[in-house]
């Protein structure tokens, strides 16, 4: 089938605004919407600019908004996103980040709030002989948190920046619970300042929109949640409040 | 611009990751990526990490020496491989308590599973081998490996693409990369520098490589007259998806999963009677093609393009969810298909380079038979031949060779840096990949890359895939050297300076058509059948001719060939029946 794609482009160097240009590619209702980029790129155009790298949904290369819903181009087929032939498919970078290039997104502050969670395992006791034991139980308590593939949909997809630009965001927030709802971490302290702040999980207003927009099905708003009432639990235990920069 | 750092790692994959770990901790280093580190294609490995820790049953580390070397159809350096088996089991426990989410025992041991090639007393049937996270093991690795370099403060560059390495004959002094973002050129002074560039299976059509996985590596230095190991051994993984390419991993026949043809047959039982779906992965494509060609595929039609499935029907409820979800979820939704009703449609798919830059137990770059080495040049993971993957590599041997290998490059080098001073840059380091840029976007017409690197791909598919015989191998040859002489016309369509992806696709065009060439001629002049190389016209393995390491160098159009000996100090030669 032909379609159209609709691609929101921009160069820095020669434009001050974006502006759209359509192509007209053959697909297989099957191909993914990346392989359409794809055949632009190699033989239509070779200036149209996006990231790609795995084609298979694990390496997060090529989030992109698609018909207004922040996903992966390799992993959305055609049929998802056009029905018929001439169908028309509208391609945009994904928002709250600045555009590099066309499709290229800077993801230096999503990258650096991801950091600001210390995301690895803090434990000083002395390294054992062999693997430190979790029982399958508590291996499975964050599980689908260790899914993500950094890609940012989630970052595009959520409304509270809108409002609020320094907020960590879905990502580096399901990130932290990964890492405090493993038995084997003691970093809990350590990140509760970031965490426990107005820009960390209290900003977070339960919009699910990360949640929906995630490619790896990771349930963020819920991981989020649980990182409150973690919170919650702590600052009872030690009789301090939460800071989640509310007045009264 | 200009930088100086006592050790470059050019690769963030596992590798480069690992290395990087060690160096960083006792030497100024800069790690560069043409990717963000976490997008390498280390992330995309599934099945697992192989070490003999015996968490599940016995085992030890010479019997998994012992299978990577038989696995490797003997062209495995023996020493090397017994080390590799020897640390797994340290590095593995290593990556565990450095955080990795490993799957777990009821006890809470890391979980075990069977892979293929992998056995108990020395072949005597499967063996619980491979350490996993899920079927992203991968992904866990990579993650894991980056959030320690976060922790160690690593300084990475991050979307830096390596065009060209400072060298002379007895040094390596640097390298010269292209910022993605600005376009611009920038120079690597540095003491030492580790290719840790990954694989290049995106030279064949079908392949479960990533788009980023063009071997810059190997080029770069084949095309200074270093010379690459065993680049005729090319691995095709027997189960991709259809058409795709995509992989699905062994860990679904480790798990119970079968491969039948068109009559519903387990054909492995005529081509491997113990091991049978779990053989070595050389042997199960050849059989899926054999069966193929015979009209026991699925369509029937002998076409190349038949395929054959791989039925998971059978297994207990809830695996295929708990230890394979992402291969279940990519049949979803790239086949619309649930593998726990359906049978999974497989083709073989090219994977896994076991040739690449020929190194010692060090990770140096080793350039002859006698050892010589070249001062401060490195290398390490998939773009690396230690040699232990032989002829052939086994499944959770790459996860495992990046780790012990990448730790003791980034040892060696940490000792290295601290006796050494800082090299003389030559002024014009830069000029040789200057002009070459310039020349790709002199504003003239010429041909644009993307058919070329089409023809390429299918080139390679066809001439110097599963099977080889002369004529095709030979056409192959002809028809990359008359690529390359067409490259000298290419020109960009995109002139601008940032993300100029278009130029970084050509630049990534003329490695893939060097490395083409180096691993169809090294192809072409070995005369027998060994591993991943299967000849009709040269059927049987040959040792008193043909036991002996490749090294090919680049030298124009011509690839010239010579050989080392085989490091088979443990065990002697077998025939090779699973
Ligand atoms: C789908 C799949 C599944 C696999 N499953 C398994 C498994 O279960 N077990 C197993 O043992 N093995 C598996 N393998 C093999 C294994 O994953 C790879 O061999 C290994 O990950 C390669 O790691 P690496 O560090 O060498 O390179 P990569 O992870 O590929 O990283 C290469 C790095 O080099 C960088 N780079 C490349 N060129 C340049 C340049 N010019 N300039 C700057 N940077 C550059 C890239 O940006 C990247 O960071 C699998 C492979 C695939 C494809
Ligand atoms: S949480 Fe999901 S959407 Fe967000 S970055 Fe990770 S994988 Fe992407
Ligand atoms: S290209 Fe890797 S996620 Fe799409």
């Amino acid at each position: 089938m032909k379609i159209i794609l609709k691609i929101e482009r921009f160069n820095p160097e020669t434009d001050t605004e974006s502006r759209f240009q359509e192509y007209t590619v053959e697909v297989a209702p099957t191909d993914r919407l990346l392989d359409a980029l794809i055949i632009i790129k190699q033989f239509q155009d070779g200036t149209l600019g996006f990231r790609k790298s795995c084609a298979h949904g694990v390496c997060g290369s090529d989030a992109m908004r698609i018909n207004g819903k922040d996903r992966l181009a390799c992993k959305t087929l055609v049929q998802e996103v056009a029905d018929a032939d001439g169908a028309v498919v509208e391609i945009k970078p994904l928002g709250h980040l600045p555009v590099q290039r066309d499709l290229i997104v800077d993801q230096t502050e999503f990258f650096s709030k991801y950091r600001s969670i210390q995301p690895f395992l803090i434990n000083d006791d002395p390294v054992p002989e062999k693997e430190r034991r979790q029982s399958p139980e508590e291996r499975m308590k964050f599980d689908d948190a260790t899914n993500c593939i950094l890609c940012a949909s989630c970052y595009s997809a959520c409304p509270i920046f809108d409002k609020n630009k320094n907020f960590l965001g879905p990502a580096a927030l399901s990130q932290g619970y990964r890492f405090i709802a493993d038995s084997r971490d003691k970093g809990f302290e350590n990140r509760l300042p970031d965490l426990d702040s107005p820009d960390g999980v209290w900003a977070c207003q339960n919009h699910f929109k990360c949640t929906e927009a995630c490619p790896r099905g990771i349930k963020i708003t819920k991981r989020i949640n649980q990182t409150k009432k973690m919170i919650q639990d702590h600052r009872k235990g030690k009789g301090e409040s939460i800071n989640d920069g509310a007045t009264d | 611009m200009k930088h100086e750092f006592e050790c470059v790692i050019v690769g963030s994959g596992g590798a480069g990751l690992y290395s990087a770990l060690e160096t960083s901790a006792c030497a100024k280093t800069a790690v560069l990526s043409k990717v963000y580190p976490v997008r390498s294609h280390t992330g995309a490995a599934q099945g697992g990490i192989s070490a003999a820790l015996g968490n599940r049953e016995e085992d030890k580390p010479e019997w998994h020496a012992f299978d990577t070397v038989k696995g490797g159809d003997y062209l495995v350096d023996q020493q090397a491989a017994m080390i590799m088996a020897q640390d797994a089991v340290q590095a593995v426990y290593d990556l565990e308590n450095r955080g990795l989410p490993f799957s777990r025992t009821t006890d809470g041991k890391i979980d075990q599973r069977r892979f293929g090639g992998h056995t108990k007393a020395f072949g005597k049937g499967p063996v619980r081998r491979a350490c996993y996270a899920a079927d992203r093991t991968g992904h866990m690795i990579l993650q894991t490996l980056y959030q320690q370099c976060i922790k160690n403060k690593v300084t990475f560059f991050d979307e830096f693409q390596v065009v060209d390495v400072i060298l002379d004959e007895k040094t390596c002094k640097g390298v010269i990369a292209i910022e993605l973002a600005t376009g611009q050129l920038h120079t690597f002074a540095a003491k030492s520098v580790l290719f840790a560039t990954g694989g290049f299976g995106r030279i064949f059509k079908i392949t479960s490589n990533a788009f980023a996985n063009t071997g810059d590596g190997p080029a770069v230095l084949a095309r200074k007259g270093i010379p690459l190991q065993d680049m005729e051994f090319f691995q095709f993984h027997p189960t991709g998806i259809k058409g795709l390419g995509i992989l699905i991993t062994e860990a679904v026949r480790g798990e119970g999963g079968i491969l039948r043809n068109n009559a519903g047959d387990r054909f492995m039982e005529q081509y491997a009677p113990t091991l049978l779906d779990l053989a070595p992965r050389d042997m199960v494509s050849r059989a899926i093609m054999t069966e193929i060609a015979a009209g026991r595929g699925m369509r029937g039609d002998k076409k190349i393009d038949d395929y054959v499935n791989l039925d998971a029907t059978h297994l207990a409820k809830g695996v295929l969810e708990a230890k394979l979800p992402d291969i279940t979820e990519f049949c979803k939704t790239y086949l619309g298909i649930d593998p726990n009703e359906t049978p999974i449609p497989v083709l073989p798919t090219a994977h896994y380079a076991m040739g690449g830059i020929p190194t010692d137990l060090d990770g140096r770059v080793v350039i002859d038979g006698k050892g010589t080495i070249i001062e401060g040049l490195y290398a390490a993971g998939e773009c690396a031949c230690v040699s232990v993957h032989g002829a052939n590599r086994l499944g959770t041997n790459s996860l495992l060779d990046l780790v012990v290998f990448g730790r003791r490059a980034g040892i060696h080098i940490g000792e290295y840096v601290k006796h050494i001073d800082f090299p003389a840059i030559p002024a014009d380091a830069a000029a040789e990949a200057q002009r070459w840029i310039d020349r790709l976007t002199d504003g003239k017409t010429g041909p644009h890359g993307g058919h070329m690197a089409e023809e390429m791909q299918t080139v390679m598919m066809e001439n110097v895939g599963i099977y080889r015989n002369e004529a095709d191998m030979a056409l192959a040859v002809e028809a990359i050297r008359n690529l390359r002489d067409r490259y000298g016309d290419v020109r960009v369509q995109d002139f601008s300076k940032p993300f100029n992806t278009d130029l970084l696709e050509l630049i990534e065009l003329k490695n893939m058509l060097d490395l083409a060439l180096i691993t169809a001629a090294s192809s072409l002049n070995r005369q027998e059948s060994r591993g991943g190389h299967s000849r009709h016209d040269f059927p049987d393995r040959d040792d008193a001719n043909w036991l002996k390491h490749t090294l090919a160098t680049l030298d124009g159009n011509q690839v010239n060939l010579a050989y080392k000996p085989v490091d088979t100090s443990i065990w002697k030669p077998k025939p090779r029946a699973y």
